[in-house]
């Protein structure tokens, strides 16, 4: 799991947000894998009634997502902060359309970062993605993690809007990168 | 072999014949069309309200239709679209091999050219076979079709719900016909293709 030296031991908040996307009538997860999201991919492809697709890039997650709300289903993107660049042209899709949009980005380049090359995509993540019109929303504390997602999805599919959730890195932890 | 020579040697199809024949009583097929000339083509072919033309979103045609034929699997959805787009594109290929959806094809409309930008030549038109990288990724099933008889016979593949997903490279050649333009609100094509299919439109 995402071990931490300077933190209580956590809320099960991926377990959370598993269950509002589930209650959220979520049916397709489209990823690019993220440490910080692997337990949430592990239990939607645990899921029968949830497709899970992995992705070479994130902005296929944002075309797929968009052929599904075409065919009536509602889907998640999960991404790491650096997939947010890979996106943007893709995400002209979202505003072009108006097509409901749901990605939860996990956050690198914030907190307790170690390594420099991944600072820049790290704070150019928010503004891209309001240049583009995706409304962001952050999560800094795993308590708060549900209901966020919650109101993200109720956004995203009831309002018709692009909305992304960061997941900030101190939610999931520093990285561990000596001993094992 | 001079792949090279392929493209531009071979006898190759009228894009706006090739498409017509493809979409010929189409029945449940829901259509996505990539970028550029595949739009017109489809549209020339006749419109439809379970056709939805892309307008942008480069690379996107065949992900959208992934994403379309996970949520119908009881229809055939087919991605039209150009080289060009397609190899925008290429990583999504291993991504429809990966997701496996068997009532998915994947059309390519392939000029070796970038047709809508003053024809300069493409990777396919220096070599590259987009339907062997298909099939390396994993397709069910590949095809190059070069003629009339290949189309005839591929039109009853695309209206499959199962055994795919297929890719399938049709040579066509380096033509500008004349523009036939579809609509271009992406919200309205979005309501239109989600009423044919009788979900809610907001």
């Amino acid at each position: 799991m995402h071990g931490t030296n300077d933190q209580p031991p956590a809320r099960d908040w991926p377990l959370d947000l598993y269950r509002v996307l589930k209650e959220a009538g979520i049916r397709q997860a489209t990823y690019v894998p993220d440490a910080g999201h692997a337990r949430l991919i592990e239990l939607f492809q645990a899921d029968p009634e949830v497709a899970t697709t992995v992705l070479t890039t994130e902005e296929e997650g944002v075309a797929i997502g968009a052929g599904a709300w075409l065919g009536g289903q509602r889907s998640v993107l999960l991404m790491q902060s650096s997939g947010v660049g890979n996106c943007i042209n893709m995400m002209s899709l979202l505003p072009a359309c108006r097509f409901p949009f749901l990605a939860l980005v996990t956050m690198r380049g914030e907190w307790a970062e170690f390594n420099p090359w991944q600072v820049p995509m790290s704070r150019a993540t928010e503004p891209v993605l309001a240049a583009i019109g995706v409304t962001t929303l952050r999560v800094d504390r795993g308590e708060e993690a549900g209901e966020t997602v919650s109101a993200a999805a109720a956004l995203a599919f009831e309002a018709d809007q692009p909305v992304a959730v960061l997941l900030s890195q101190r939610l999931i932890g520093r990285k561990k990168w000596t001993g094992k | 072999m001079d792949r090279q020579m392929n493209a531009s040697t071979s006898p190759a199809l009228d894009r706006r014949e090739a498409v017509r024949a493809l979409l010929a009583e189409r029945g449940d097929m829901l259509v996505v069309t990539g970028l550029g000339s595949p739009s017109y083509d489809a549209f020339a072919a006749g419109d439809h309200d379970g056709t939805f033309y892309l307008w942008g979103a480069m690379g996107g045609a065949a992900l959208v239709g992934l994403g379309l034929a996970l949520a119908q699997p009881g229809r055939p959805v087919v991605a039209l679209t150009g080289d060009g787009e397609q190899l925008m594109g290429l990583g999504g290929l291993a991504t429809i091999a990966a997701a496996k959806p068997g009532n998915l094809s994947i059309v390519v409309l392939d000029n070796g050219r970038f047709g809508e930008t003053g024809m300069q030549l493409s990777h396919t038109g220096l070599g590259l076979d987009l339907h062997r990288i298909a099939e390396a990724a994993g397709f069910a099933a590949v095809t190059e079709i070069r003629d009339r008889a290949g189309l005839d016979a591929y039109r009853g593949e695309l209206r499959r719900t199962s055994g795919g997903p297929r890719f399938a490279t049709v040579r066509i050649r380096p033509e500008n016909p004349e523009r036939a333009l579809p609509a271009r609100d992406g919200i309205f094509l979005k309501n239109r293709l989600r009423g044919h299919l009788g979900l809610p439109v907001t």
